[in-house]
């Protein structure tokens, strides 16, 4: 039995942007009993007492006042920390790149944060993510968003189906232009404000500062995988793999990049050339394999990003004896990274994802790569 | 839904006669208190009759009224006024863990420019203890700020016994009466009080005016400078609509006020018990026997205030915590941690009820079965 949208509460999770804005705008015009929470996971107050938490806050509040809805906030700063950001530095500890948006959709904003809408006796949480929910058949698929360009089921590849069936993306249908639109339409008064940019808890910091606030830099070499010495590294967790910026490798030739990292040695492995053959893989091993719906029957094809962002490449996916998956690429990719997300799909369905493990060519574990 | 206030120790609804009082004078009223003409000392009549209202309410003169925009800067000049003042006589200032931030955090300011401050510890009952501040008295001792009545547990502080201890020593005693003085009769040459803070909006006057009781003698420097108003101790042209409200506000306490502690009385007692019989666990934070009327903190073993709250509002019942949570940060109550150690859950599960004007027996006894049904549902 559908209840009507006026007895239906929604909770919607607001950032004080224009995209969560939009979400709680929609909702309410459709005459849901809409309520606006504030989550707060990350403490940053300053030397001087000043928090953008609470600038962000604020801009809630004269949103939903604005709208005529009740607003909240609620803190998960202590389950942000055990489940997010501890995470965050164990996989830099690792030597890899970690994501810390995937983690916090599915341990705090799809989790804590559903639960606590919940006792609010919520009928659905509502995000202004880019990303589409639809039933089918009594099941609930997540489909990409609209918007190509935003489309952010990459980050939620961890959400299951018992989580979706209770979960709105009003912003799904829309483009970001649309939603920008409706906000200055609606004179809203995050209509022009600035999109977040980078993880949400360093903000617009300095992430190499930010990182050696909490994890002791280990200054060492940087090396080609011949042993050639290169020059010198700040510290492995400042690196990605494929990254250009910061190696400071003088000379002719073509530009050097990050192919891989020694954590044993604390070795930086560099080599010249963005198409450098040491970049590419043809598969690798994922492991947290979440599947939202059934668990495809596998082998089986379908298409795979392994960044935010990246158009899809084409894949062949194998279930291994220890939970892990092994993807088999299609075409060569380039700078695959451990502890980054692959996430499949089949057409706009998102089938779910996995973090990357190990990196893989010609059935050779590259163990450079970390 | 019917919403329904509980929280009167926050701020009151104004009473329909205060507003009455407030119109013409808004309407007629308009000349500056100082100026030397006509308009200006029809202005003056009203702010005069209404300083003897005041300090009658507290058995003071009206010399000794120094009316200021509420509570918080009437104890931003108790205490700054007095310890700039007096710095020649000592750097040391006492008051409580458990005071109102108006105070609290005046006093860490205080600490910053160098004065020494002591901060007495409270019981569990949530009551400071005479011998903790005969021990923390020095020669150095210039101010001692106890509050009359903490506004999140309504505990009673032993004032009487603080100003008889006071008398024979240098020190001013302050005490910020916000909480008391609606609910107890105030008699300041009695009890030893050098300064007491008052606030409107708690006994349904308007926003925006209280006073500071500064007894004869006290040495007190300005926060503000400006022209002459209140023997230039809170420079400013007066409000005076809102000190004729202030004004009715009190008036209409003075006569009501025992039937004001009866009937909220009944309220609190009325809403605990149709907690119990709806079979809500809970535990008074304070002792209810030492407490004034209007105020019930409780605690509620297994919930948590922000869940607590905000269920409380998406059901229509208005309440409070000490915790702060504004974006999210929550700060458990420093009343309840001095009260029971910082770990204590009872600083993260407790509610503040208070009762009022608003308040009905009916309305009272519909919030305690919404808060019973929301109660049980969390802690099930």
């Amino acid at each position: 039995m559908m209840k009507d949208k006026q007895d239906t509460r929604v909770v919607v999770g607001m950032s004080g942007g224009v995209d969560s804005s939009v979400a709680a705008l929609l909702l309410k015009e459709e005459g849901y009993d809409v309520v606006g929470i504030f989550m707060k996971n990350w403490d940053d107050t300053d030397e001087n007492g000043v928090c953008t938490a609470t600038d962000d806050y604020d801009d809630v509040v004269r949103v939903c006042n604005q709208l005529g809805i009740p607003y909240f906030a609620v803190n998960f700063e202590k389950q942000y920390w055990d489940k997010v950001f501890t995470y965050f530095l164990d996989e830099y500890k690792r030597g890899r790149t970690p994501n810390p948006d995937v983690m916090c959709n599915k341990e705090i904003k799809f989790k804590a944060f559903l639960e606590h809408a919940m006792s609010l006796g919520a009928d659905y949480l509502a995000t202004g993510h880019y990303a589409q929910v639809r039933e089918n058949n009594g099941n609930y698929e997540m489909l990409r968003g609209a918007d190509d360009n935003k489309d952010q089921t990459y980050f939620l590849n961890q959400l299951t189906e018992d989580v979706l069936a209770k979960v709105m993306f009003p912003l799904g249908d829309l483009n970001k232009s649309e939603v920008r639109e409706i906000a200055r339409e609606h004179d809203l008064v995050t209509a022009t404000k600035k999109d977040s940019t980078g993880i949400c808890f360093i903000g617009e910091r300095n992430f190499k500062e930010f990182l050696s606030d909490y994890l002791p830099a280990q200054p060492g070499l940087m090396k080609t995988l011949e042993g050639v010495e290169k020059g010198r590294h700040d510290g492995l967790m400042y690196y990605t793999i494929g990254q250009r910026q910061g190696l400071g490798i003088g000379g002719s030739g073509e530009p050097w990049f990050v192919v891989g990292k020694n954590l044993d040695e604390n070795v930086l492995y560099v080599g010249q050339g963005f198409d450098n053959n040491q970049l590419y893989s043809d598969s690798l091993v994922a492991s947290e394999i979440n599947w939202i719906n059934n668990t495809p029957h596998q082998p089986f094809s379908c298409t795979a990003k392994f960044r935010y962002r990246q158009k899809d490449s084409a894949v062949n996916v194998t279930n291994m004896e220890n939970g892990k998956v092994h993807v088999e690429f299609a075409e060569k990719q380039r700078a695959i990274t451990p502890g980054q997300a692959v996430v499949f799909y089949d057409g706009d369905v998102c089938l779910g994802g996995g973090t990357i493990d190990d990196v893989i060519k010609d059935k050779d574990y590259l163990d450079y790569v970390g | 839904m019917e919403t329904i206030y509980l929280d009167h120790a926050a701020t009151a609804p104004m009473d329909q006669r205060v507003v009455e009082a407030m119109t013409p004078v808004m309407m007629d009223v308009f000349g500056n208190p100082s100026s030397v003409h006509s308009f200006g000392r029809k202005a003056r009549r009203y702010l005069d009759e209404a300083r003897r209202t005041m300090a009658k309410s507290i058995q003071a003169s009206e010399k000794e009224i120094v009316f200021t925009n509420g509570g918080t800067e009437a104890d931003n000049l108790a205490l700054i006024g007095v310890a700039q003042a007096n710095k020649d006589k000592g750097n040391h200032i006492i008051t409580t863990a458990q005071e109102h931030h108006a105070v609290l955090h005046t006093a860490e300011y205080l600490e910053q420019q160098g004065f020494d401050i002591t901060y007495l510890p409270v019981d569990e009952t949530g009551s400071v203890n005479i011998d903790d501040l005969k021990e923390a008295l020095t020669d150095e001792t210039i101010l001692v700020s106890v509050m009359y009545v903490n506004n999140e547990t309504g505990m009673i502080q032993p004032v009487e016994a603080i100003g008889n201890l006071l008398k024979d020593h240098q020190a001013y005693f302050h005490t910020d009466a916000v909480q008391a003085f609606g609910m107890l009769a105030i008699d300041v040459e009695k009890f030893g009080i050098d300064l007491l803070t008052v606030s409107s909006h708690k006994i349904n006057g308007p926003k925006g005016n209280g006073f500071l009781y500064v007894s004869n003698g006290v040495n007190i420097e300005a926060l503000q400078f400006g022209g002459e108003q209140e023997r230039k101790r809170r420079p400013g042209t007066e409000n005076v609509p809102g000190i004729v409200g202030f004004q009715k506000a009190v008036e209409l306490m003075m006569t009501d006020r025992e039937q004001r502690k009866q009937t909220y009385g009944d309220y609190k007692e009325q809403f605990m018990k149709q907690l119990s019989e709806n079979g809500v666990t809970y535990e008074v934070n304070g002792v209810l026997e030492h407490s004034i009327a209007p105020i019930a903190n409780l605690s509620f073993p297994g919930a948590n205030v922000e869940l607590l709250l905000t269920n409380f509002d998406l059901d229509g019942i208005a309440a409070s915590s000490g915790s702060a949570c504004t974006a999210g940060s929550i700060e458990p109550s420093h009343v309840l941690s001095a009260m029971y150690g910082d770990n204590d859950e009872r600083t993260t599960n407790s509610i503040r009820f208070s009762f009022g004007a608003f308040n009905t027996h009916e309305n009272v006894i519909e919030a305690a079965s919404r808060v019973a049904k929301i109660v049980k549902r969390l802690t099930d």
